[in-house]
């Protein structure tokens, strides 16, 4: 099917800003969805509030855009309750990890099979460009006038050591690893996290001095390298990309399911 | 017959109204005291195949019913004080959103932590005006088992025919005393089921297009009708909109849908208001010994008359204005500051005939602290 199938037409143009990766991320995620031939029925996309979280209203699937924070909490129980539905659920970092930080690590301590796309641009978009807890230190933002001093997240090992089974990251620059990612977080049976360094021009970019829309996607692209590659070692500063967790554990639904045979066999 | 009657808590009286009612699904967070509700759903609905969770806070519980609901399950979710504070949030989401769900209050003493194992009514305007923004909500009350379970069903009935959360505000007494109940058989008491729409696929589904009788049928999550569902302001086919008309429409329609039925969803109980020159107003475990205090009056000759509420939101005015039409005086009982007492008296032609009988330190109102409050404000001292 063309990409086109998959969107809601009358809704474009979109609202993001010119040069926002956003809609890159919602290409690759398009593009994953048709390449595994998914029914558009069997998948509700579930979203929080901010710049990342419009990505629902786009596409043609079941969409439930529902309140800061809290999609994941909301995804839980859609999947919980219909567990043969595909549950995607796209984040910012501060709807991710900020006031979403409770759910997205309980989320993936109980590998339910829900896939999170962490659309990271490391600043609140949508309420100006105030600082995230993924901007990291010596950020200027509307809220850190004079460089950030909060230490960042790192998305990896956080979902990492919450216990998610499938845990991915890649760029906006590299738009067919993230498609590639997010189809092999699709297909894992259990909570899997895909972040996506994304590029905000309007209020990261311009604030910081990073240029515009391609000059940071250009900088994403010279300041990551593929897991254990030779620049690494050489540089560790670089932030590597690539699929750091695939592993198989019981998922939360179909554990549950155990517990309704146990149930039921217990009189 | 026999085996139809139980002996157990408020709670537990709430869980089987919940199962009669068709409850599949319960998300929720340990709170004294409304925890030996999620205990036994935990035990209760994999038996019958629906699902049980724990969530990570009382934010997610009422967040994940709400998901569930979507996907065409009936939901509940339970709480006391502060994790009531913690839903509100998430209460107007389902408002705007339109979603069916049930939440229980247990009320402790508040506010904050307050006294956790004490009983207090003092949640009673929260439920009212507890989430941001104009919005009308439900609540039903009771003061005893039978009544907690057909309240319960009733809440799951209302969530369904006006899709729109609603609140079940018990009390720390009702939730936790020991009495009696007969299990209705199945079918004794009318089920709502989901009003699952009849537009067929490939044709445009409306999901917040009303019929003609006011109703919205829905469409399950994972069904043939893709939809979206926002807690923005949205037009008929749940997409974000900024259009004055649109906005002011679907306000209107959220107040109205429970506002102008304000009667048809006045839930009480009477006795002896024929006639009463002294009629008591009371709710929940304060209705028992309000009754108490009616019962000896009456065998002593004299007119006194109980108006039992079990509709709390939207507030019975009309009822009460005619129910102490022909009352001396009108004595409110209720263990707040005079939470339902101040609705009172906004209801009454006469404010002047209408006092407050309360008890606020975490111990059950008495039918002896009623008569204190009686002989006070009938210049007998105390």
């Amino acid at each position: 099917m063309p990409v086109k199938d998959y969107i809601r037409e009358r809704f474009f143009p979109q609202l993001w800003c010119a040069g926002c990766g956003h809609g890159i991320i919602l290409n690759s995620l398009i593009r994953a969805v048709e390449k595994l031939g998914i029914d558009k029925s069997s998948i509700v996309m579930v979203s929080g509030i901010g710049c990342s979280s419009r990505i629902a209203g786009y596409v043609d699937f079941h969409t439930l855009h529902t309140l800061h924070g809290r999609a994941l909490a909301f995804a839980t129980g859609v999947k919980l309750s219909r567990p043969e539905l595909h549950v995607i659920v796209p984040m910012g970092d501060g709807d991710a990890l900020a006031i979403g930080g409770n759910h997205f690590i309980h989320a993936a301590r109980r590998n339910i099979n829900i896939t999170a796309i962490v659309m990271n641009n490391r600043i609140y978009g949508m309420t100006g460009g105030q600082a995230s807890p993924l901007s990291g230190c010596g950020i200027l933002a509307s809220t850190a006038p004079y460089t950030s001093v909060d230490q960042a997240f790192d998305v990896v090992q956080l979902a990492a050591a919450a216990g998610a089974t499938f845990v991915a990251r890649s760029t906006a620059y590299h738009a067919q690893q993230v498609t590639e990612m997010i189809q092999e977080a699709i297909l894992h049976n259990g909570f899997s996290v895909v972040e996506v360094m994304s590029q905000c021009p309007t209020y990261f970019g311009r604030r910081n001095k990073q240029g515009d829309a391609v000059d940071m996607l250009k900088y994403m692209q010279k300041i990551t390298t593929p897991i254990g590659s030779k620049a690494k070692e050489e540089n560790p500063e670089l932030i590597e990309r690539g699929v750091f967790v695939r592993k198989e554990l019981p998922e939360y639904c179909a554990a549950y399911d155990n517990v309704i045979a146990r149930a039921k066999e217990k009189k | 017959m026999s085996n139809n009657i139980r002996f157990l808590q408020g709670n537990e009286a709430c869980v089987e109204g919940a199962l009669y009612a068709g409850c599949e699904f319960f998300a929720g967070y340990p709170i004294t005291p409304s925890t030996e509700i999620a205990e036994l759903l935990s035990s209760r609905l994999p038996k019958i195949g629906g699902k049980f969770i724990q969530m990570e806070d009382e934010i997610a519980s009422m967040c994940a019913i709400i998901g569930a609901s979507l996907t065409g399950h009936k939901v509940l979710t339970a709480t006391s004080g502060p994790g009531f504070s913690l839903k509100q949030e998430a209460l107007g989401y389902a408002i705007m959103a339109e979603v069916p769900c049930v939440i229980v209050n247990v009320q402790r003493g508040g506010p904050s932590t307050g006294i956790p194992t004490h009983v207090h009514q003092g949640d009673v305007n929260q439920a009212r005006w507890g989430t941001h923004g104009d919005h009308a909500i439900v609540a039903l009350t009771a003061s005893n088992h039978q009544d907690v379970f057909a309240m319960t069903v009733e809440a799951f009935n209302i969530a369904e025919t006006y899709r729109t959360p609603v609140v079940l505000l018990f009390d720390e007494v009702v939730g936790h005393m020991r009495e009696r109940l007969v299990l209705p058989e199945p079918g004794e008491i009318p089920i709502v089921a989901r009003l699952q729409t009849s537009v067929k696929q490939g044709v445009n589904y409306h999901p917040y297009l009303a019929r003609e009788d006011g109703r919205l049928p829905m469409s399950d999550f994972g069904g043939v009708h893709r939809y979206n569902v926002t807690g923005l302001y949205h037009d008929m086919w749940g997409f974000p909109s900024d259009e004055p008309q649109i906005i002011n429409e679907l306000l209107h329609h959220l107040m109205d849908k429970i506002e102008h039925r304000t009667n048809q969803l006045a839930r009480f109980k009477e006795f002896y208001t024929e006639d009463a020159e002294c009629l008591l107003i009371s709710y929940g475990s304060s209705a028992r010994s309000a009754r108490e205090v009616v019962e000896k009056h009456r065998q002593r000759g004299e007119r006194f008359g109980l108006l039992e509420l079990l509709t709390l939101w939207p507030f019975p005015s009309d009822l009460i204005r005619q129910k102490a039409a022909g009352a001396r005086l009108v004595v409110v009982v209720e263990m707040n500051m005079g939470q339902v007492c101040q609705s009172v008296r906004l209801a009454m032609d006469r404010p002047e005939r209408v006092f407050l009988s309360n008890r606020v330190d975490g111990v059950f109102i008495s039918p002896s602290d009623i008569e204190k409050t009686l002989n006070l404000i009938q210049g007998r001292g105390v």
